[in-house]
Formats: C-alpha cells, sequence, structure tokens
C-alpha cells in the first residue's frame, strides 16, 4: 500500500558505509509530479528526493513510469503537473539545456550518440563555445576524465565501430564533461556483461565518493542490493515507498514493487515423448561488417520440451534464431528440421501433390502392407483417394534441410516453424495495421486469387482477442495503439495459430508487466505439451530456471554449454555466460 | 507570486502533443478551415499584384468568384475541367503505390514524359504504314514501357544497393526533358523545335466527345487502384514492406521483388497517362507536354493521403484552383503565371493544417505554486 | 589555347550559380531538411534582387551602395521564402517533398508574376557593369568574373570551413545525424534548423539573383533559374555534402552544360544541333551516375546526413 511521502527535509541523517551516522545535504526533490500520455497516466503525483552523495535505485516494473520520471528531470519530457527543487529552490526544467545549466545529466537506455562522429566530437556536442573548438583540448579532457574514474576509452574512435559498453562509457563521460552532480543511468547494465557491470558499479561508487549523486533505474533486484543505498519504488506510475537498502530485502521489495506476494513458481511439466526436432550442426554467420557472430554453433532443440537460450545480450542469440527461420544467409554448418514421420500417414495438409508424387518415385511410402507404394501411371484422383484413406505412410523420419532457404520455402516444405522476434513493432508487427491485417501477415498468400481474404483472419483475430484477454477496442485497432504488453498477446498468439512445430521467441516477455508475462509463461508451456520444440530466448535467469527444461549458454557467438535446468544453478550458468574458448580466440585472433 | 516567477523563470508556453486519432468529419473541417484561410491570403496577395483590382478594390467579388467561373463557368470550361483532374489523377494515381510503400517516386513528371516521347515516336515512325487500331495499341505498349523502364530503374538501384530514389527519379525527369529535346531536334528538320500534330494514331472520340473516353479510363483506373491496394495481395505487400523493410523479410516477401514490381506498376502508369495526353490530347511532344503536373501529382496523392478515392477531391481543388486562376489572369490582365502563385500559397495552408490534424496543441496558464 | 581558358573561365563564372544554390542546399540538408523548394527560393532570390535594383539601379547612388542593396533585396526575398519552408516543416513538421514542391511552384511563379513588371533598362543594364567589379570594362573572358562570383567561392569555403572546423558546424551535423541526441545535449534543434534552413536560402537566392544580374545579363535569364535550381540540389550529391567540394563541382557542370556551345568552336570537331540537348543531359546523368556509385561504395561519411527527410518530434513515443 503507498505510505505517505515523508516530509521535505534538506538535510537527511544517513549512514556511511562504515555504519555512521552522516548527514547528507538534499540535491534534488520532486513533488507531485504527474504526467499524462493521451489518456495514460504515467505519473501520478510522483515525491521523490535525493541526496547528495548517494546511489539512488528507482525500481519498477516495466511501464511503471520510472523512465518518463526521469525524462523530467532530464528534460526530455515535461510534467503536467508538480514542481522539481534542486538545492531548495524551484526549477523549470523545460529542455535537456536546462537540465545541463541544473549540473542533471541522464545516460538513456538507448544511447544518444551521432555515430558518424568520434567520442570526442560526441562529448563536446552542444557545449557552450568559450574558446576555441579545439577537438585535441577536448581528447586530453575526455583521458582525464576517463582515468579520474577508471574508464577506457580511445576519443578519436567512431561510435559506429564501438562496442555497447564502449558507447555507454562515452555517454557516461559525455554527462561528466558537462559536469554533472546528478548522474541519471537508466537500466545501464542490460547490455553489459557480469564484468563490465562490476566496472561499471566501482566507477559508480568513485563518483558518490566524489559527492556526486547518482540515480539508477533498474528492475533487477539484485543490483538494488549491491549498489544503492536507497530506493524508491514505483508501480502504475505511483511513487509506493522509498527505503534504505539495507534496511530492505528482495522479497519485500518485490511485494512493493507488484504490489501483491506473487507466486513466482511456474508449473514445469516433464517432457514427455520428447524427440529431436530441429539439428543444428556447427552453424557459422558473418554479419554486414564481416565480423563473425555464430561460431560452431551445435545444439539440438526436442519436440516438448523448452530450451532456453542464455547470454549477455548481444551475444549471438538474435543471429541465431534469424538464422534458422531464414532471414541471416549463413557461411556454414547445417540447418535441419526432423519430422516423425516414420510409419505415420502422408497428408495433403503439408504436401503439394508433387511433391507426394516426387516422394514416391524417391521410395519414401509404403502402405499399410510395408509394400512400396508407386503412383507411376495413376490419375491423381486416385492418389488423393489413397492419400486420404490413410495407405500411404512414410517408410523413415523425414529429413528436411532449412539451411539457406528464406521464410517462404520453409513454409512451402510444409514446416511450420513461428519466430516471436525481439522487435515486435520492427519486425514481428505491422504497427499502423490493424489486428486482423497483422493475424495475415502469414497467411495472406493462402487463396487462390490475386485477392486478400480477410474473414479467416478476422474470425482468428477474435478468437485471440478473447482467448488471451488482449485489451483493445476491437480487431480494427491499429496495434501500434495496443499497450505493449497486448502487443506481445497479439505477436504470440499469431505464431501459436500456426500451430507451429517449432516455436522461436525472443525475449518474448521484455518490458510486460508480470501478469501479461506470466499469460506468455503459459502459452509456452502449453505448446511443449502439445509436442512443439520451444525455443526460449530470455535475460531473467530465475525464469529461465523455472521455466525451461534445458539451457543453452552463448557468449561472443559461441555456446559455452547446455545444461540440464533442473540441476543446475545460477551460478553456473553466470560462469558459462562469460567464459571464453581461449583456444578459439587464439584462433580467430 | 511563487518563488519561480520572481526569478523569471517560466513554464513553456505551448506544448504539443499527438494525437492518437481525430475524427474524420474534424480533420476535413480543420482542412477547409486552412483553404478559406488561404484564399483570404490570395485576396491579400491579389491585391498587391494586381493593378487592376487595386484601382477598383470592389471587384474583389469578381476575384473570387472567377475560381467557379474558371473551372464551371460554361459546359467546355467544365469539360476541359474534369479533363484536366483525370490527367493529374492518373498521375497521382501511378504514384500512389509507389508512395505507399515509402518509395519517393518525384519521378512522375519524367515517367510520363518519356511516355507521351515514346508513343508518339511509335506515331512519328509507323503512323502512316501501319492501320489505326494497331498503331494505337503499339502506341499504348510504347507509352506503358516507356514509363515503366523510366520507374524502373532507380527501383532497381534502390533494392540492390539502397540508392536514394528521391534523387535519382528527379534526375530522371530531367533526362526525359533533353532526351524529348533531342528527339525533336531529330524529327523536325525545320529547326523550330515544334512538332506539328499528328495526323494519325488518335484516341476515339466518346459521343462526340472528345475527353469522355479520357475521363472514363481514369475513372476505372482510380476505382481499380482503390480495390487494387485496399483488397489485394500485391497491395498488402506493398503496405508492409512501406512499414517495415524487416516485418517484410520475416514472412517471407522478397521486399526487392516487391519494390521493383510495384515502380514497373508506377512508372507504367505514368506512361499511361503520358500516353492519354500524347494520343488523346496533344497529339504532339514537347518538354512542356506534362507541364509539372507530375509534380503536383505528388502533392494530390500526399494531399489524399494516398487513397484513391480522396485524391479524386484533391486533384478536383488543385485544378479548380489553376482554372480559376487562370480565369483572374484573364479577366484582370495579370500575366500567365498567377496560377502557380495562387495554388503555392493554398498548398501552404493546407500542408499547415495537417500539422493539427495530427497535433495537439495545449496553451499553458499560469499555475498556481506552493509557497 | 586561348579558347581553352576562356571556356574555363566561362564555365566558372556559369558554375557559381551551383555554387550558390547547392551550398544554400548542403546547409539545409546537414540540418536533415531535403529542401525541394530551392528552386523556388533561387527564384525569388533573384526577383528580389531585381525589384530593388529597379527602384535603385538610376538614382544616382553610389555604385556599391546599389550592389549592397540588390544582394540585400535577393537575401530578404530568399530568406523569407526560407522562413516559409521552415515553419512549415520544422514547427508544423509538415512534410518535406511535399512543402518544398509547393514552395516552388509558389517561388516560380511569383517570380514571373514580378519580373514581368520591371524595366530591365533600369536593373540590369547600369547595375550589371558594378557587379562586375573589378574586371568591369575589361575586353577578355576575365570581366566575366565580378563581386559575386568571388564572394560564391568565399562562401562555399567558409561554409565547408564552419561545417567541419567549429563548434556550430558539427552541432549542425548532429542535427542532421540524429535530432533527438542533438536535442538530449541541449543543442536548440528548432533554432538550428530554421537558421540553417534560412541562411542556405539566402545564399541559394544569391545563386538566382548573379545568374540573371551578372552571369546571363539579359532580359530572359530568369525564366532559365528554375532548371538550374533543380540541377544544384543534383550538385549536392555530386559534392558529397561537401561545400567545398561544390566549387569543383560546378566548374565540372559548368562545362558539361557550355561545352554543347563551346564545342562548336573547336577546329575538327563538327556538332549537329541534335547533339547539343544530350551534351545539356549529362550533367544529370552524371549526378546519376555518382549517386548509384556512392550508394554502392557505402561509405559511412559520403551518405545523405542520416535523419534526411524526417521530422522531429521530442516526445515522440
Amino acid at each position: 500500500m503507498p505510505e505517505p511521502s515523508p516530509e521535505p527535509r534538506l538535510i537527511s541523517e544517513d549512514y556511511d558505509c562504515g555504519g555512521n551516522t552522516v548527514e547528507k545535504k538534499l540535491a534534488l526533490q520532486m513533488r507531485g509530479i504527474t504526467k499524462r500520455f493521451g489518456s495514460v497516466l504515467a505519473n501520478d503525483h510522483v515525491d521523490l528526493e535525493v541526496y547528495q552523495g548517494e546511489i539512488l535505485a528507482i525500481l519498477g516494473e516495466n511501464g511503471c513510469g520510472k523512465t518518463t520520471l526521469m525524462n523530467m528531470i532530464a528534460g526530455i519530457y515535461f510534467p503536467d503537473e508538480g514542481q522539481i527543487l534542486i538545492d531548495g529552490k524551484e526549477v523549470v526544467i523545460r529542455s535537456p539545456k536546462d537540465a545541463f545549466d541544473h549540473k542533471i545529466g541522464m545516460v538513456h537506455q538507448h544511447f544518444k550518440l551521432v555515430d558518424l562522429f568520434t567520442a570526442a566530437e560526441n562529448v563536446v556536442l552542444g557545449t557552450k563555445s568559450d574558446g576555441k573548438y579545439n577537438l585535441r583540448a577536448v581528447n586530453a579532457e575526455v583521458n582525464q576524465i576517463a582515468d579520474r574514474y577508471g574508464f577506457r576509452l580511445d576519443p578519436a574512435k567512431k561510435i559506429y565501430d564501438m562496442s555497447v559498453s564502449e558507447k555507454q562509457t562515452v555517454e557516461i563521460i559525455k554527462v561528466l564533461y558537462r559536469g554533472a552532480d546528478i548522474l541519471i543511468l537508466d537500466e545501464p547494465t542490460a547490455v553489459l556483461t557480469p564484468q563490465e557491470i562490476t566496472r561499471l558499479f566501482d566507477v559508480l561508487r568513485r563518483m558518490r565518493t566524489d559527492g556526486k549523486s547518482i540515480i539508477i533505474i533498474t528492475h533487477k533486484l539484485n543490483e538494488v542490493m549491491e549498489v544503492s543505498d536507497r530506493v524508491a519504488i514505483l508501480r502504475r506510475g505511483q511513487h509506493i515507498a522509498t527505503v534504505k537498502t539495507a534496511e530492505t530485502n528482495e522479497s519485500d521489495l518485490t511485494t512493493m514493487m507488484v504490489g501483491r506476494r506473487i507466486d513466482l513458481n511456474i508449473h514445469r511439466s516433464k517432457p514427455v515423448n520428447a524427440v529431436p526436432r530441429l539439428i543444428v550442426e556447427k552453424l557459422n554467420l558473418y554479419n554486414e561488417e564481416g565480423i563473425h557472430v555464430l561460431k560452431d554453433i551445435t545444439f539440438t532443440a526436442n519436440g516438448g520440451e523448452i530450451l532456453g537460450i542464455a547470454g549477455i545480450a548481444g551475444s549471438g542469440q538474435r543471429e541465431l534464431l534469424e538464422s534458422i527461420s531464414g532471414l541471416q544467409p549463413v557461411a556454414s554448418g547445417k540447418i535441419t528440421f526432423n519430422n516423425p514421420k516414420k510409419d505415420r500417414p502422408v497428408s495433403f495438409f503439408h504436401k503439394s501433390m508433387k511433391q507426394v508424387r516426387a516422394l514416391a518415385d524417391q521410395g519414401a511410402f509404403h502402405d499399410r502392407n510395408m509394400n512400396d507404394v508407386n503412383f507411376r501411371g495413376m490419375r491423381s484422383k486416385a492418389v488423393r483417394k489413397m492419400v486420404k484413406d490413410g495407405d500411404v505412410l512414410f517408410r523413415e523420419d523425414e529429413v528436411m534441410n532449412l539451411r539457406d532457404k528464406d521464410p517462404l520455402e520453409i513454409r512451402r516444405l510444409g514446416i511450420h516453424l513461428s519466430f516471436v522476434p525481439e522487435d515486435r513493432l520492427g519486425m514481428g508487427l505491422v504497427g499502423s495495421m490493424n489486428i486482423t491485417d497483422n493475424m495475415m501477415l502469414r497467411s495472406y498468400r493462402k487463396g487462390p486469387a490475386g485477392f486478400l481474404n480477410r474473414k479467416k483472419p478476422k474470425a482468428q483475430a477474435e478468437q485471440i482477442i478473447r482467448e488471451l484477454e488482449i485489451v483493445t477496442p476491437g480487431v480494427g485497432t491499429p496495434v501500434r495503439r495496443l499497450s505493449g504488453g497486448n502487443v506481445q498477446k497479439v505477436l504470440v498468439g499469431r505464431e501459436i495459430a500456426y500451430m507451429p512445430k517449432v516455436l522461436m521467441a525472443a525475449y518474448p516477455v521484455r518490458g510486460l508487466d508480470i501478469g501479461s508475462s506470466y499469460t506468455i509463461y503459459n502459452l509456452l508451456n502449453r505448446q511443449k505439451e502439445n509436442g512443439v520444440a520451444v525455443i526460449y530466448v530470455g535475460e531473467d535467469l530465475d525464469v529461465l530456471l523455472e521455466l525451461c527444461d534445458r539451457i543453452m549458454v552463448m557468449n561472443g557467438g559461441a555456446v559455452t554449454g547446455i545444461v540440464d535446468a533442473r540441476t543446475t544453478t545460477k551460478e553456473e550458468i553466470g560462469l558459462l555466460m562469460v567464459k571464453t574458448d581461449e583456444r578459439k580466440e587464439a584462433g580467430d585472433a | 507570486m511563487s518563488k519561480a516567477n520572481e526569478n523569471g523563470v517560466r513554464e513553456p508556453l505551448i506544448h504539443l502533443s499527438k494525437r492518437d486519432s481525430i475524427h474524420p468529419g474534424k480533420a476535413w473541417a480543420i482542412r477547409l478551415i486552412a483553404v478559406a484561410l488561404g484564399l483570404v491570403v490570395c485576396g491579400l496577395v491579389a491585391f498587391l499584384l494586381i493593378e487592376r483590382l487595386q484601382q477598383k478594390p470592389e471587384r474583389i467579388g469578381d476575384f473570387y468568384y472567377a475560381f467557379i467561373k474558371g473551372a464551371f463557368g460554361t459546359s467546355r470550361k467544365f469539360w476541359k475541367f474534369l479533363k484536366n483532374v483525370s490527367i493529374l489523377l492518373c498521375i497521382s494515381l501511378a504514384l500512389t503505390p509507389a508512395f505507399r510503400m515509402r518509395f519517393w517516386n518525384i519521378g512522375g513528371e519524367g515517367q510520363t514524359l518519356i511516355g507521351v516521347l515514346a508513343c508518339i515516336g511509335v506515331d512519328f515512325y509507323w503512323g502512316d504504314k501501319l492501320p489505326e487500331p494497331l498503331l494505337l495499341v503499339l502506341m499504348f505498349l510504347a507509352a506503358l514501357t516507356a514509363g515503366a523502364l523510366w520507374g524502373t530503374i532507380p527501383a532497381i538501384c534502390k533494392a540492390k544497393w539502397g540508392t536514394n530514389e528521391t534523387l535519382f527519379t528527379l534526375m530522371m525527369n530531367y533526362v526525359a526533358t533533353f532526351l524529348v529535346s533531342f528527339f525533336l531536334m531529330i524529327w523536325v528538320t525545320s529547326g523550330s523545335g515544334v512538332l506539328p500534330q499528328m495526323k494519325t494514331g488518335k484516341l476515339p472520340t466518346l459521343g462526340g466527345n472528345n475527353y469522355l473516353l479520357i475521363i472514363l479510363i481514369v475513372l476505372a483506373l482510380t476505382i481499380a487502384m482503390y480495390v487494387y491496394l485496399k483488397y489485394s495481395k500485391h497491395g498488402y505487400e506493398i503496405s508492409v514492406v512501406g512499414e517495415s523493410v524487416r516485418t517484410a523479410q520475416y514472412v517471407g516477401i522478397n521486399e526487392k521483388k516487391v519494390i521493383i514490381r510495384t515502380m514497373i506498376l508506377s512508372g507504367a502508369l505514368c506512361g499511361l497517362a503520358g500516353y492519354l495526353i500524347g494520343a488523346g490530347l496533344d497529339l504532339s511532344v514537347s518538354a512542356d507536354s506534362v507541364g509539372g503536373q507530375g509534380f503536383t501529382a505528388i502533392m494530390v496523392s500526399w494531399l489524399g493521403k494516398f487513397n484513391p478515392l480522396a485524391m479524386i477531391l484533391t486533384s478536383g481543388l488543385i485544378q479548380v484552383l489553376n482554372q480559376g486562376a487562370a480565369q483572374i489572369s484573364q479577366d484582370f490582365d495579370v500575366p500567365g503565371a498567377l496560377p502557380n502563385v495562387i495554388v503555392g500559397i493554398i498548398l501552404f495552408f493546407i500542408i499547415g493544417s495537417e500539422f493539427f490534424i495530427n497535433y495537439q496543441v495545449h496553451f499553458r496558464k499560469a499555475k498556481e505554486t506552493v509557497k | 589555347m586561348n579558347m581553352w581558358l576562356n571556356f574555363l573561365i566561362d564555365a566558372l563564372a556559369f558554375g557559381a550559380t551551383f555554387i550558390y544554390g547547392s551550398t544554400g542546399e548542403i546547409l539545409t540538408e546537414k540540418a536533415g531538411h531535403l529542401n525541394l523548394g530551392i528552386p523556388g527560393i533561387m527564384c525569388m532570390g533573384g526577383a528580389g534582387g531585381c525589384l530593388v535594383l529597379n527602384a535603385i539601379g538610376k538614382s544616382g547612388l553610389p555604385p556599391f551602395l546599389i550592389v549592397i542593396l540588390g544582394i540585400l533585396g535577393a537575401l530578404v526575398f530568399s530568406m523569407l521564402c526560407g522562413l516559409i519552408y521552415s515553419f512549415l516543416t520544422v514547427s508544423l513538421r509538415a512534410n518535406q517533398n511535399v512543402t518544398g514542391l509547393a514552395l516552388t511552384t509558389f517561388g516560380v511563379g511569383l517570380m514571373k508574376v514580378l519580373m514581368i513588371k520591371l524595366d530591365a533598362t533600369i536593373y540590369l543594364v547600369g547595375p550589371k557593369q558594378m557587379y562586375r567589379w573589378p574586371f568591369a570594362g575589361r575586353q577578355d573572358s576575365l570581366q566575366a568574373l565580378g563581386v559575386l562570383f568571388f564572394m560564391a567561392v568565399l562562401i562555399a569555403l567558409a561554409a565547408g570551413w564552419v561545417l567541419t572546423r567549429t563548434r556550430i558546424g558539427l552541432n549542425l551535423r548532429a542535427v542532421g545525424e540524429n535530432p533527438a541526441t542533438a536535442d538530449a545535449v541541449g543543442i536548440n534543434v528548432t533554432r538550428y534548423k530554421y537558421a540553417a534552413t534560412c541562411i542556405g536560402s539566402g545564399i541559394a537566392g544569391l545563386g538566382g539573383f548573379y545568374y540573371i544580374i551578372d552571369y546571363m545579363a539579359s532580359q530572359e535569364a530568369y525564366l532559365s533559374v528554375e532548371a538550374l535550381g533543380w540541377l544544384s540540389i543534383a550538385l549536392v550529391i555530386f559534392a558529397l555534402w561537401r561545400p567545398p567540394l561544390t566549387i569543383i563541382g560546378s566548374t565540372l557542370f559548368g562545362l558539361l552544360f557550355s561545352c554543347a556551345s563551346f564545342i562548336t568552336n573547336i577546329p575538327g570537331i563538327t556538332v549537329t544541333m541534335a547533339m547539343k540537348p544530350l551534351l545539356q543531359m549529362l550533367p544529370y546523368v552524371v549526378t546519376i551516375i555518382v549517386l548509384v556509385i556512392s550508394s554502392i561504395r557505402n561509405k559511412r561519411e559520403n551518405q545523405p546526413p542520416a535523419s534526411l527527410g524526417l521530422s522531429y518530434f521530442r516526445e515522440e513515443r
């Protein structure tokens, strides 16, 4: 339940690292901040205080208004109501420039850097032009800041040549160069390796010692516990409470964040009849820049099982799923789909008459008496009848090559491969189209004429809306107007309606609230129970451990291990996430 | 007063937000107001430019009446208006599939002109050798092929290397213009640069009316294009590619194929417009055969929100303004370029009005602050 | 030998029109705005300058004052057009292509209406010689290079210097590449867009003025300004968005454009009249080739500004 916010004070009693009481000065204060986007209330009368020399964590679920709140301090948005006070004085922050003038700097989750510029050019960008514009002096200054807080950076390197962690370093230095005393970091660890996170936290602590106020937005409890002094919890746009980290624990924080005690257990059934479905062998992929992004990937995904893929973001997960679904041209290796058809009847559901005849010529079929089936000289009508009667059975499991096939060719092979991509509105769905038209994306080619048939997709859309409890004014609403969770339900719903044999999902719960997340987990579980081979790429290790049957860990484009999710530990996976194969690294260099 | 205000700190006065949706009636009301305001400004500009009006300000009524008179004054003017609308609409329809694909084809001018050139070329060389129906078919095919070719070259480069299509198609306009000059030099031995009207290759008249066939063809094309974009699989693919190339790839749409296919269609329909101009109206070609309608069509299509049915209205509006302004030029004795000025002013207002349809403007009131 | 030199000088003089046009367009494009109104703006610049000269051409004012007032007239008219364009595309976030085309329609039309009323014996005959300073009255081809020519070269060099060597240039490039980033570091995106568009328009307007009053110096010159405007936009691609390169590009375009008339003077080469349009087509074909080649090579530094053609709204969600 929301607690009344404490009376604003200029001085707070606090504890330093050694447990001594110290007095800290108030750096920034927000009073009654409210922000609406259309009909959505993003922040509802939020009160917040930040002191000098502290690390404040802002904790909350996705969509609770953390980033919106911080954007108002950083001058990106302007509050509809409320006041912001700095050093006790009310200020108006209309633009990022105003924020800088008040010594506030923000490192956004999506980096705001000019790709074409060097690090130094990005750092100096927009600063006051007293004195001459001298890049050499800027380079020196950048190096000096980097040294002081323990960063490593080449000021003359172009951003487009940089890794994610380097870009983040540029962002932080950019803020420090402007003399910020209040630093806001939006989900800074999401893209970093554990070592990089440790290094970042060291830097943040050094800044705290320097007297700076640091606000870190996150939804990861362990990080809150590790680095912060106090935690402010937001839920559905409201400020729930601010507590001292030392006086709380993860369980209490979760309760405050979600608003109720929740059972974090996911029902996981034992895999039944797990048969190999998707077999990937020694897969290698180079991206457009010629970088080796997938290195000798080998694994098997079984039907009736959820295979989790863990790893730091950008370890090749996206590229792997895109290669399998035919969106990336691989350099070498095999991708095969195993259709367990031995002694099962063939049907025209997946095969055309031409394909059936060709297979029969290869001797792929037998009849109920185990005799070879031969259609030579038979009329199509007779063949059709034989197939319909179930008299034509496969001799062996069907093995189909998926490599070098585009999504359409894979479809035409009759393989139902579903893929829930990470980028929902940029890849999985068309934002400006309504739900019906989005349902058609995979099936619009059906039907003989050149015209669309919207009847079936519409019925399908209505069914998905009903079954997945999608909140929408109707099937005619453009999906862009739906909330993140509902968008994801439309996407996952469509991919499942396709009745897949393999279902791949990349970060399907990213940005979703807990309720929607659990809907998705249940959907995946149900698919698994139906015998689908599910591949789940996730970032939350706890969820991976509870949801999956096996977990494959990737690092730097290579598989570093495949473990049994029931027996492994978070620590083991964490180690695999950073493990590098020295021999291979040396070979690559 | 609050401390903040004493310090001279003020909140931003105007605050913008994007609208989720707007009632279509309200949107059209905003556009109508914009046109009305534009007409008022046109009146003011007219006072500055037209001496006759300065001498007799009471003739301002005639000024506005001329817009109606110009397009609807006589039945001859009305038919001419319908013909002008048809040609402009035809080019706009041709450009629309490309625009819906976010392929900024601003080469409608050149694609149409090359269509005129090709069909007149066929007429020039084979006009006296072939029977009329066969000649008309050949001219038709030549115009469509030439237009398609002109549209496809930039499309192939866009699909293959991502070449900027806006600039490419713009350049192609000029290549077409100079090609026309080149052929005129060859065809017109007198060196006058003016090709006399052909005796052959004229589209048949319908019911004794020179324009009726053209009007009907374009009307049919409008409906066909509406259906194509809304109900065909191709139209659906165009929308997907336009919205997100990655989504298209994800569902197995070959976006390169769609880009090229759509631009073949777009160019060919521009070629059709060229055929209507060449075989239906001018029976000749000059660098000015299309007369900038290829550019105007871009605005028609955009103002009509890439909806073929709405584009009937927007092309109608542009032609009312054009013919009205021509009427004004005549009535008030002003040299010929006045229509451009008037169309330009009205367009500024309509373009500007889109802002008020897409965005909501909030004016902030002074607010009480806690002492 | 002298003939070749004349040819080059004429190309240089002609090219100055493009230097103005494309340097102006580059500034606008660097702010992320593809201004297809440049042809109209160049026309309006020409009209504005001539309008002023028509009023003061025979007033007996000192020549340098007439020269400056003429330039100011061109600047005011073209910058007003730039202001219309930036108000619509920056403040009202209108579609840039459509706005630009409307502006060209408007500008070309208005210029034609205005120019017809002017008296060439006043705005052209006298002032023409004043603008040809310092070589006015010379008998050789150097007399074609006047104040406005040298100004064009200086402006192109200065614009190049500002873009690459100053903070303002850095900020402007950031606005065109990634306005959200520029905004986040406190650059006033709106102000930069307005300033770049208006200054760019002013520079482009001088091009139209120069062509009418100086290079062609004829009563009908204004009728061909629009075509030169489109060529200036093409030249931006050719110059890879670098103002100093427009000097080379303009000269080349000038050579191609005027070789049609010069080539007939070369002994041993006979050109039919029909060749002329093909030669005039060359600048456009060359531009297409450059455009295609630079897209194939795909060097990041030679691409159009990343946010070209997109409007920026801070609270986009």
